[in-house]
């Protein structure tokens, strides 16, 4: 069953394992530096490119799910002792009695698209509880919904073949990991986070301050500890804690009572950091504290005190004991008031802050990539499902205390009739937040917004760049560079080119091709596996033996948790367990000297990425593996399982040393690298030659790639999105990279190969213009069509009526009127029709006595009148262009109310003004399209599509999209397909080899002759085909122009923007202008009598505003003059009347 | 001056002729002279074949044969579908996307048979059986019954599951029945695809089809390409020799230079060079060798797309040339001797 599955799987991928692939059969041979690259797709194959989001989200729902439960598993009565209610298990989309593999899923995905539904699984929960003396045991009891993320182990879509992919309407490309609520798809951005439960040190050189503070996250709180310098003595802060504590009085609290300990603890037998630690007992001496006892009523005298009502009230010693317990460090459990390993802890904080106070180079970077932790789908949806259940057995028990309460009841009680009250709770919980972002949880007090986005599916590139995509929790407005730069640590883990400009820029990142994002493992067994290593439990280890000089602690997770005297041995026999599939492949283990360290990390969050491993100078990698791989024997895992290839964190891989490329390793290289091209992302890989390019160039075109407008997906023509733009004839580019092919974009590609001829033409081409020519357009160049959704629901009303839809109304001779010509006798417009503007496609009534009470009608004694009377409200089109009626879909939504959609099309030609764009950050508008014969051609009879200015690029250096040209044009000639690669793709020495074979110039450069005067051009022009890309952005979307139109009802002048229909702004800097000039009369005309010109009658002798030649003030019509100002001016007059402010007109002559 | 174009390895010197009356003082006689013209103008053919024709023009002016290319792409007017009436089409391809597709259908209609239409016309009377030839295109995608079961080949699977070309039908109307009796209207490659249907799927629909010229679009235009270059010139002004020569003659296509029993390179066929100049990039033909274009002898190749021969175009562009040149003399301000 499993081989089959897995077979069927590899559908998509059948080709990478054809006899020939790409140019390369299975008999030629294998040449390790080259091929090794097939561990790419290969690993592409197992991990995919959104494989982070399914696996958290995967993990979530397996393992996850299951803990929070165990977590929370009884409810019990604060009323009746005896009842309890136990959750056993939990499981999402499946009965206890069913296979696991059969989801229960209401809907498809597509049809939850369509008809605006949640794409959601049942979960279901096995309970135990008390009825009156028996307990109960009860299975698959559902508590709500999950949404399920697409392509997770719970979707309908997990390992189906691509024909039964097809058969549900989705298209086999599509990578998922997003999730559909009420019909749109929302996708949970990775978010970028400070690593928690790990001491990060940071110095303040300004103000002299050395803090080390850790962030420690448990499911139940979140709180921040510090060990902070102040005036060279080192306190502890904690937010709970109203004042700073000498740290010496905290580590007694902790149960270090001797100060030789102490020094012991955070100096070992270094007389330097002795020396600078020294002053701290002093400060404790001073406050008169020397014992446990004394230190800790110290510590419960500056407690804060937050304590719920109606809990016992604790005494001084009881709070500090807490306070030590459960407050400070609060990832660390105490078990039966042993603090010792709290103690050592903090005594490890505060030597890091003396070893940064002798040495400030010892701080940590906070951008550093190693210190970064990732927070995926599954983990901010496993944070509010948590509060969601809490608060639902909260409900369930306050509901049970309600009626438990109540002395005699009749019938036995029974829990459960009382569970399903609340059982929407968590579904809507659920949604909401998707859907609007906000995760708002109560135990953290956190309120997040934007943590969903909705999936653009503006093109294929721009949803799998959202599923790549990393959004940083900091803070956009704040001008750091920091944070924003580019770390040398994210090299291969995040994208180097892929980030937006402005205000976010540097913020939002990218994931790289090749990286994979941990999960949490468990910790118990990997310190059991040190313990065995040889390493010392810290539990039973000598306080004074810790820091003396050659012996390494080992910390788990930034915990110590034993030490080490062969740190190198260690650290070779955990890797050595790791390659060997005894440890999880993704347990990082790294050496760090300054702290004298064995950092052991398993947990989650971390982005790590595949290496071969090198032992002794040799790839462990051969010829003989890939052979295998290439066969189909082997898979991705059979080379980590055989250990020739393992994952590699950040802080790993600083710690290892890693070669580029075969011939650069030697004797101490550990690893190599598999493609150097996957330090670049999935839209930074479309990009041809970027390693040419100048680097801003590739930004650009990563932000651009998104806008291009393409084929979307297989199911592209069954979709009904708000906007969808298509291409009507869409190629695969001439230059493609492996990265297009491992993300299939040759099969879904946005945009044409046009054969440009760089020259300048026309004078219409300057600023980036193009120059398009007539016929190509004529042919179908650039050719796109957008869809437009419109939704109309039929509402019912409480009165029993409801809206209806009309047939069309027709004239005299039978015809239907205009309005109603695209429409049928349903009322719907009929697929294929033209709608102009002011035509109807939904001919919506609704009924004229919809608010009229229910009871009304029932009083008359009669029931409603079968004919009821409605008024027409239909759905009239308004654009300035005729659309055709693509789709109309007619269906029932949540609520019983019947959903339409109405989907409208436009074919579009390119025109003037429309933007276009080559894959090197190269946009363009069109400025003049130009007819056929004034085109220039060459020998061939060959007209270029586009004419490009060759100012484009000496400020740009865009070196690459001229080798993409000679590519292009070698391939064209060749009837090949050029790879422009990173870091690789065909040299240019083969490709003017081609071009000179096939007859043409070395360079590129053809001869061309003018179209208009016929005679040979003076110049040779660069000639041969660019990747072309059209962007949303057209002319018809954006032309604007009024003359007359609507007005704003306050201020009667123009409204505002290009949906009202309004004027264009005469701004002050125009006005200023207009004043310089002297253009009194045009002033005037512009900002009065073409905006909101109004006659108003002045009073002459009191300065206020009159009507109708009457001054009702002065009570007299004799000193009345009519004049004429803006209307926005009388209004202020009145507005400052009505607030007691009198303003006067005085009124004078001009001449 | 000479009139040969230059070829340099960065530019091109000497594009534009000079022989017109008053370009320089001692421009003796260069007055147009027919006779003069008839004596020195010559056409070759090269070949002639259904679709393609490539010929010379030599010892005519730039203007001249540029003027026939662009009438030949924009102004020789051929018949194309222009109005397509759908009645049903429940095939993936959208009516637009289809009807522009049948609109680049090249016909092989002789467009002397039919008259120009009168946009202003009513709509009613717009189309006669002199304006406009009627196509349709009826096609019902089925199941095929005999299938084999399984076979995963829409081939095999279906019948009619691709819609092409030569599925538009001639309609005739009126007297086109007697007109078109010999010669129906046929698509000129009647495999173009236009559409794919599957099971349950249709297409229905009727096609008008008028007379329109290539600068109305692309459609209109009777040929896929018509173009012409200049004939090359390859001067060799020192002897090439020995194993320069062999070097020297791998810098142009085969055929183009040729070897003699003295070993020394010497022009066979310049005509068949592509001008790549990539003998310019070696050094030591430095001087040895001119490339040059002889700026008066074009070398056309017009390419049909079916629906005329190619000589009936070329010829077609020199009648529109002359009617054009008619219409000038006859002008007010034309007439002023």
């Amino acid at each position: 069953m499993t081989t089959t599955v897995k077979k069927e799987q590899s559908d998509s991928f059948e080709d990478l394992l054809n006899p020939v692939y790409k140019g390369k059969s299975l008999t030629d041979p294998i040449n390790t530096a080259e091929d090794k690259w097939n561990l790419l797709p290969a690993f592409l194959k197992v991990k995919g490119l959104v494989k982070q989001h399914l696996d958290s989200y995967n993990y979530f729902v397996d393992t996850d799910l299951k803990k929070i439960v165990q977590a929370n598993e009884k409810v019990l009565s604060d009323v009746d002792p005896d009842f309890y209610l136990k959750y056993l298990d939990i499981r999402v989309g499946y009965k206890s009695k069913a296979d696991p593999k059969q989801i229960e899923v209401l809907y498809p995905p597509h049809e939850c698209r369509l008809r605006d539904m949640t794409y959601s699984a049942p979960i279901y929960v096995d309970v135990e509880y008390t009825r009156g003396r028996k307990i109960i045991i009860h299975r698959d009891l559902e508590i709500g919904r999950m949404p399920i993320m697409l392509r997770s182990n719970k979707c309908v879509l997990n390992g189906r073949t691509e024909n039964e992919m097809a058969y549900l309407n989705e298209c086999p490309l599509d990578p998922g990991g997003y999730f559909i609520v009420n019909g749109t798809e929302k996708v949970i951005l990775v978010q970028e986070q400070l690593s928690k439960n790990r001491i990060i040190v940071e110095a303040d050189d300004k103000k002299g301050i050395v803090q080390a503070s850790v962030t420690s996250s448990t499911h139940e709180r979140k709180s921040k500890t510090y060990v902070v310098t102040k005036n060279d003595k080192i306190y502890l802060k904690h937010n709970s804690i109203s004042e700073e504590v000498p740290i010496v009085i905290v580590l007694k609290a902790a149960g270090i009572v001797s100060d030789l300990e102490v020094l012991q603890l955070v100096c070992g037998d270094d007389s330097v950091y002795q020396d600078i630690f020294a002053v701290n007992f002093e400060e404790a001496a001073k406050l008169g504290v020397y014992t446990q006892k004394e230190a800790l009523e110290y510590i419960g005298r500056k407690v804060k005190t937050i304590r719920r009502m109606n809990a016992p009230k604790l005494t001084i010693l009881q709070e500090g004991i807490e306070a030590i317990a459960s407050t400070l460090i609060a990832h660390l459990s105490v078990e039966n008031l042993d603090f010792r390993e709290k103690a050592i802890y903090i005594a490890i904080m505060t030597r890091r802050v003396v070893m940064t106070m002798n040495n400030s180079k010892l701080v940590d970077d906070r951008d550093y990539v190693g210190n970064k932790r990732l927070e995926l789908a599954g983990q901010l949806m496993s944070l509010l499902f948590e509060d969601l259940f809490k608060k639902f057995n909260n409900d369930f028990k306050m509901n049970l205390d309600k009626i438990l309460k109540k002395p005699s009841r009749a019938s036995e009680f029974d829990a459960l009739l009382h569970i399903n009250i609340h059982s929407n709770n968590i579904t809507t919980g659920l949604n909401r937040a998707i859907s609007t972002g906000n995760w708002s949880l109560k135990r953290f007090k956190m309120e997040r917004a934007g943590v969903t986005h909705v999936l653009s599916r503006l093109s294929y590139i721009s949803a799998l760049g959202m599923m790549t995509r990393i959004s940083s929790q900091f803070e956009k407005s704040r001008k750091v560079s920091g944070p924003r730069a580019l770390q040398p640590s994210q090299f291969g883990m995040l994208c180097t080119s892929d980030t937006p400009e402005g205000e976010a820029c540097g913020l939002v990142k990218n994931l790289a091709l090749m990286t994979h994002i941990t999960t949490d493992d468990e910790e118990t067994p990997i310190r059991k596996l040190c313990y065995i290593l040889g390493a010392e439990n810290i539990n039973i280890a000598d306080s004074s033996t810790l820091h003396t000089n050659g012996t390494f602690g080992v910390y788990l997770n930034g915990t110590l948790v034993a030490t080490t005297r062969f740190p190198i041995r260690f650290v070779n026999s955990f890797r050595y367990l790791r390659r060997t599939g005894k440890v999880s492949a993704f347990v990082s283990i790294y050496t760090n000297v300054h702290q004298n360290a064995v950092h052991i990390a398993a947990d989650g969050g971390r982005i790590c990425r595949p290496l071969i491993i090198i032992e002794n100078g040799k790839s462990r990698v051969t010829a003989e593996h890939l052979q295998k791989l290439k066969n189909g024997e082997w898979e991705f895992d059979d080379f980590l399982v055989n250990g020739l290839v393992e994952y590699l964190d950040v802080n790993e891989e600083n710690d290892s040393l890693i070669a580029l490329y075969e011939k650069d390793i030697f004797l101490a290289t550990t690893h190599l690298e598999i493609e150097p091209f996957t330090v670049l992302g999935a839209v930074a890989g479309l990009i041809p030659y970027p390693h040419h390019n100048q680097s801003p160039r590739n930004t650009y075109q990563c932000a651009m790639g998104k806008q291009a407008i393409g084929a979307i997906a297989y199911n592209q023509f069954r979709r009904i999105d708000t906007l969808l733009y298509l291409m009507c004839y869409p190629q695969q580019p001439m230059v493609k990279s492996k990265t297009i092919e491992l993300i299939q974009y040759d099969k879904l590609p946005a945009g044409q190969n046009a054969t440009v001829a760089v020259m300048s033409y026309s004078g219409y081409d300057i600023e980036d213009a193009l120059v398009l020519n007539k016929s190509s357009i004529d042919r179908g160049f650039g050719r796109c069509q957008v869809f437009r959704k419109n939704t109309a629901v039929l509402k019912r009303y409480p009165n029993n009526s409801k809206d209806i839809l009309a047939g069309m109304r027709v004239n005299e001779d039978g015809e239907p009127i205009w309005q109603h010509t695209a429409l049928g006798p349903d009322g719907l417009g009929e697929v294929g029709m033209r709608v102009q503007s002011g035509q109807i496609y939904v001919n919506k009534c609704v009924p004229a006595n919809a608010s009229e009470s229910v009871l009304g009608g029932a009083q008359n004694g009669q029931q409603a009148p079968p004919q009821q009377a409605h008024r027409e409200q239909p759905m009239v089109y308004r654009a300035p262009e005729p659309s055709y009626i693509d789709q109309v879909m007619m269906s029932v939504s949540d609520n019983d109310q019947a959903l339409i959609k109405v989907l409208l099309r436009q074919t579009r030609r390119p025109e003037l003004g429309d933007k276009f764009s080559s894959r090197h950050g190269q946009k363009g508008v069109c400025g003049i399209i130009v007819q056929q014969e004034d085109m220039p051609f060459n020998d061939q009879g060959i007209c270029p599509d586009i004419i490009m200015n060759p100012h484009g690029f000496p400020s740009r250096m865009t070196v690459g999209k001229m080798l993409e040209l000679v590519s292009g044009k070698a391939g064209v000639l060749d009837g090949s397909l050029q790879y422009g690669t990173c870091f690789g793709g065909s040299k240019l020495e083969d490709m003017s080899k081609i071009l000179v074979e096939k007859g043409f110039n070395y360079s590129g450069k053809d001869m061309l002759y003018s179209g208009i005067t016929g005679e040979c051009l003076q110049a040779y022009i660069f000639f041969g085909p660019i990747y072309y890309q059209k962007l949303k952005h057209m002319v018809l979307d954006k032309m604007h122009a009024r003359a007359r139109g609507p007005r704003a009802v306050l201020t009667r002048q123009p409204t505002e923007g290009r949906s009202r229909d309004g004027g264009l702004r005469l701004g002050e800097m125009e006005r200023d202008c207009v004043i310089a000039y002297g253009a009194s009369q045009l002033l005037l005309e512009r900002l009065m009598l073409s905006s909101d010109a109004f006659d108003v009658d002045v009073c002459n002798t009191c300065g206020l505003m009159g009507y109708n030649g009457w001054c009702p003030t002065c009570k007299t019509s004799e000193t009345i003059i009519k004049m004429t100002i803006p209307y926005a001016a009388k209004l202020l007059f009145q507005e400052l009347i009505s607030m007691n402010i009198a303003p006067r007109l005085k009124l004078g002559d001009v001449f | 001056m000479s009139n040969i174009v230059g070829i340099e390895h960065d530019r091109v010197t000497n594009t534009t002729s000079t022989d017109f009356p008053g370009y320089s003082a001692d421009s003796a006689g260069s007055d147009w002279d027919l006779e003069k013209f008839k004596k020195s103008f010559n056409l070759y053919i090269s070949y002639i074949s259904e679709r393609t024709a490539n010929f010379d023009l030599v010892g005519l002016d730039t203007s001249v044969a540029n003027a026939f290319r662009r009438i030949m792409i924009a102004e020789v007017p051929s018949v194309a579908a222009e109005y397509v009436y759908i009645f049903n089409n429940t095939s993936v391809i959208q009516d637009e996307v289809l009807a522009h597709r049948i609109g680049l259908v090249p016909l092989k209609v002789d467009p002397d048979q039919l008259t120009w239409i009168t946009s202003e016309a009513d709509e009613k009377d717009k189309f006669t059986d002199d304006n406009t030839i009627v196509l349709s295109l009826d096609v019902v995608c089925t199941k095929n019954p005999n299938a084999s079961p399984d076979s995963t080949d829409p081939d095999n699977l279906y019948r009619n599951h691709k819609v092409y070309a030569k599925h538009l039908k001639f309609e005739p109307q009126g007297r086109q029945v007697e007109l078109f009796a010999n010669n129906p209207v046929v698509p000129c490659d009647p495999n173009i695809l236009l559409a794919k249907l599957r099971p349950g799927q249709e297409i229905s629909l009727r096609v008008h089809c008028i007379l329109g010229i290539g600068s109305d679009h692309a459609k209109y235009s009777p040929v896929s390409t018509a173009s012409y270059r200049l004939l090359p010139v390859i001067d060799i002004k020192q002897p090439i020799v020995g194993k320069e020569a062999l070097e020297f003659q791998k810098c142009f296509p085969s055929g183009v230079i040729d070897i003699n029993e003295k070993g020394e390179a010497y022009v066979k066929d310049a005509r068949k060079d592509t001008v790549s100049r990539e003998v310019l990039r070696h050094e030591q033909f430095n001087g040895k060798v001119k490339l040059g274009r002889q700026r008066d002898h074009f070398i056309f190749n017009v390419e049909s797309t079916g629906a005329m021969p190619p000589e009936e175009i070329f010829f077609k562009s020199v009648r529109i040339l002359r009617n054009k040149a008619e219409y000038l003399r006859n002008c007010p301000i034309g007439n002023l001797n």
